[in-house]
């Protein structure tokens, strides 16, 4: 099934506190902005919170009278999580819809994929959540409003020795995504550079049902703590079986594990169980209460996670540097948005370095009584 | 210890395959061609169980015995139904036309059903939770651990294996299986229903799978549209490497590729080829053995 949305929005909250003609600026006169996302399919809560954030965003611009005199379109692709859709959304984005800008994706293996054909075509692109070193080096005009896999990999690591005290730890890797492979290596760098020991590598394959083999094998080899980088609907899996082999060791791993369908899916198994994201909803900074309140006010009581939230700064970031830069032209807004500079976006001060990445604070999350329960945060 | 777990973890893997594959291997023996939709009945029946359960369960209470039970059969009985709708409406119509027509219309019917289901409307593509049917407790044997959803599972295969081998060989539906499978013609002319034997067979077969489809649900608690494509891939494979139209050899092909899957996947070496491991065994297997491990040219098929 192919979904796509066109999203002309004037909400109904902009139509009551302006006059209807003022709302009616027609077709041209919009400045179109391209987003491709997970909404169905394997990951589908990675591109559904992202996708629900960045409209937020859109919205609330387009009500505060829009960027450079003009309301924004977003037009969304779904990429339906598979392999080879990224690359259909964003030529059809670029080259029959004449996006700006492109945003999204959560997914470090589908933003690679998009990654090359923006840069090709010289058109900005801002993964709110791709956390594989590699997305940004694709090119000049490729950027993130979040972290990366080397600071990511290397707080786990220093988590794992210090917070968990483990001295041996087995690690479970996800052989098909680009996202579980680097943020091993990092991990794993990190970890045995600090004196840690890796007691076994095994791999999965995600979408795999089955972990029985691998997980025998980790439990034989006896280790403090099992480093799982994977995507929540395998982790969940995992965890379960994990469980019923009577593994103890506590399982941790990045912000692959943040949705809410890690708790539906893997119920008391998680229980626990560790992982690091990009930011809490209980932070408690006041960017983030104005937004979780919106969100909530949006979209029917929901508490947003991460990815809404990177969703909704990504959007931000963007219409930040077209009002610095006054224009939607290609080379000045790639400009503008490589010169972001302390934005205060709503999952903390975004600067982007040279590597067009942002450097940002992270959180542990630990799940406690089928819950997600805030424990620490990291400084870069 | 090692060996003796994972060869527990590898025949609870494997007991879902051989289960898959028998639907497989009926279906091959009766009309001579792959039911490529057999995997998404497998779907149909987890998703029947996901729907089914919670009302089950409002009447029998949660996680009960006669509860899960309740559910098995109503998978079944549903799946059975859609099966026997399947050859009546796709496969009977073709029954006389070149076998690769049928098994085109198969991969045709598969891929009508793993989409609609893709659909929001229907199921969505997102995995769902599925629900817990019975609580799991693990059986310590020394340091062996066994869990009651992986005993289950190879209970349920074996008590369905047997009662497979008591229809085929001791009822009248089952003589009439054997002699449409040996000839089809023949049997008409001798007065066998060929049409209501070959519904049968789907009806069986599909139940079987609606069965499988509840274990590795409750295996994976979580499922999606096109969950049945991978266990019915390796099924299908298992029923080739048994020899195709065999029952023992369906079961035998199923635990085997079970076992290969585990034992790879627990090497740390191996880990990342435990596919290509286990399909590159069969391989050598069928070099060897063209007709599988079970398979005897032609001469007792169903």
């Amino acid at each position: 099934m192919k979904f796509s949305t066109r999203l002309l929005i004037a909400s109904s909250a902009f139509a009551a506190a302006f006059s209807l003609t003022h709302c009616k600026s027609g077709g041209g006169d919009t400045i179109k902005i391209g987003e491709f996302a997970s909404l169905t399919g394997k990951e589908a809560t990675f591109g559904t919170s992202s996708h629900e954030g960045t409209l937020l965003a859109i919205e609330e611009l387009n009500a505060a009278g829009g960027v450079l005199g003009k309301k924004l379109e977003l037009l969304t692709e779904d990429d339906q999580t598979k392999a080879g859709e990224p690359a259909n959304a964003v030529n059809k984005l670029i080259s029959k819809d004449g996006v700006v800008a492109i945003l999204g994706e959560v997914a470090s293996s589908r933003s690679l994929e998009a990654a090359p054909i923006c840069q090709q075509n010289k058109i900005p692109m801002i993964s709110p959540a791709s956390t594989n070193p590699s997305v940004t080096k694709v090119g000049d005009h490729i950027f993130r409003v979040c972290f990366t896999d080397t600071f990511q990999g290397a707080a786990l690591a220093n988590f794992a020795s210090g917070t968990l005290k483990a001295k041996k730890v087995a690690i479970l890797t996800d052989v098909k995504s680009d996202y579980s492979k680097g943020l091993a290596k990092n991990f794993k760098e990190k970890f045995t550079a600090g004196g840690g020991q890796i007691g076994s590598e095994l791999d999965f394959n995600g979408g795999d049902k089955d972990f029985k083999g691998q997980l025998t094998s980790i439990k034989d080899n006896a280790p403090d703590a099992i480093f799982l980088p994977g995507y929540y609907n395998d982790v969940a899996l995992i965890c379960i079986q994990a469980k019923q082999l009577g593994i103890t060791a506590p399982i941790f791993g990045g912000d692959g594990w943040e949705s809410e369908s890690l708790l539906t899916i893997g119920k008391d198994a998680m229980n626990g169980n560790y992982f690091s994201t990009h930011c809490a909803v209980d932070q408690g900074t006041p960017e983030m209460a104005k937004f979780v309140e919106a969100y909530k006010k949006r979209f029917n009581g929901k508490t947003p996670d991460a990815m809404a939230v990177l969703g909704y700064d990504s959007a931000l970031v963007l219409a930040d540097a077209m009002k610095r830069s006054g224009t939607t032209e290609s080379a000045a807004l790639r400009k503008a948005v490589a010169e972001t500079k302390d934005f205060a976006g709503a999952s903390g001060k975004i600067t982007l370095n040279e590597d067009r990445d942002a450097l940002k604070a992270l959180v542990f999350i630990k799940i406690e009584n089928g819950a997600f329960k805030y424990t620490a945060t990291v400084n870069p | 210890m090692h060996f003796l777990q994972q060869a527990i973890n590898g025949l609870g893997l494997g007991a879902i395959y051989a289960l898959i594959a028998l639907g497989y291997t009926m279906v091959y023996g009766v009309l001579r061609f792959i039911n490529f939709a057999h995997s998404d009945v497998l779907m149909l029946g987890a998703f029947t169980g996901l729907y089914a359960a919670p009302r089950i369960q409002k009447l029998c209470g949660a996680e009960s015995v006669t509860g899960a039970i309740l559910v098995f059969i109503v998978a079944a009985a549903v799946c059975a139904l859609i099966g026997m709708t399947i050859e009546r409406l796709a496969y009977r119509p073709l029954r006389n036309r070149p076998k690769l027509t049928v098994l085109i219309t198969a991969i045709g019917v598969s891929l009508l059903i793993e989409f609609t289901g893709q659909n929001e409307k229907v199921f969505g593509s997102a995995p769902q939770a599925f629900p817990k049917l019975l609580s799991e407790k693990s059986i310590q044997m020394g340091s062996l651990l066994i869990s009651s959803n992986d005993l289950i599972t190879i209970v349920v295969t074996i008590v369905l294996l047997v009662a497979m081998w008591f229809i085929v060989q001791k009822t009248r539906m089952g003589t009439a299986m054997r002699a449409v499978s040996f000839n089809q013609q023949a049997a008409a002319l001798m007065g066998v229903p060929v049409d209501r034997v070959i519904s049968f067979t789907f009806g069986l077969g599909s139940a079987l799978a609606a069965i499988a489809g509840i274990l590795y649900a409750m295996k994976a608690p979580s499922i999606e549209p096109l969950m049945g494509v991978q266990p019915g891939l390796r099924a299908f494979v298992a029923a080739v490497l048994g020899g195709i139209g065999n029952l023992p050899g369906a079961v035998l092909g199923g635990v085997l590729l079970g076992l290969l899957e585990t034992f790879a996947g627990g090497n740390e070496y191996l880990s990342t080829y435990r596919d290509a491991i286990a399909f590159g065994i069969l391989i050598l297997i069928l070099l060897f053995k063209p007709a599988g491990l079970l398979g005897r040219a032609t001469i007792e098929k169903v």
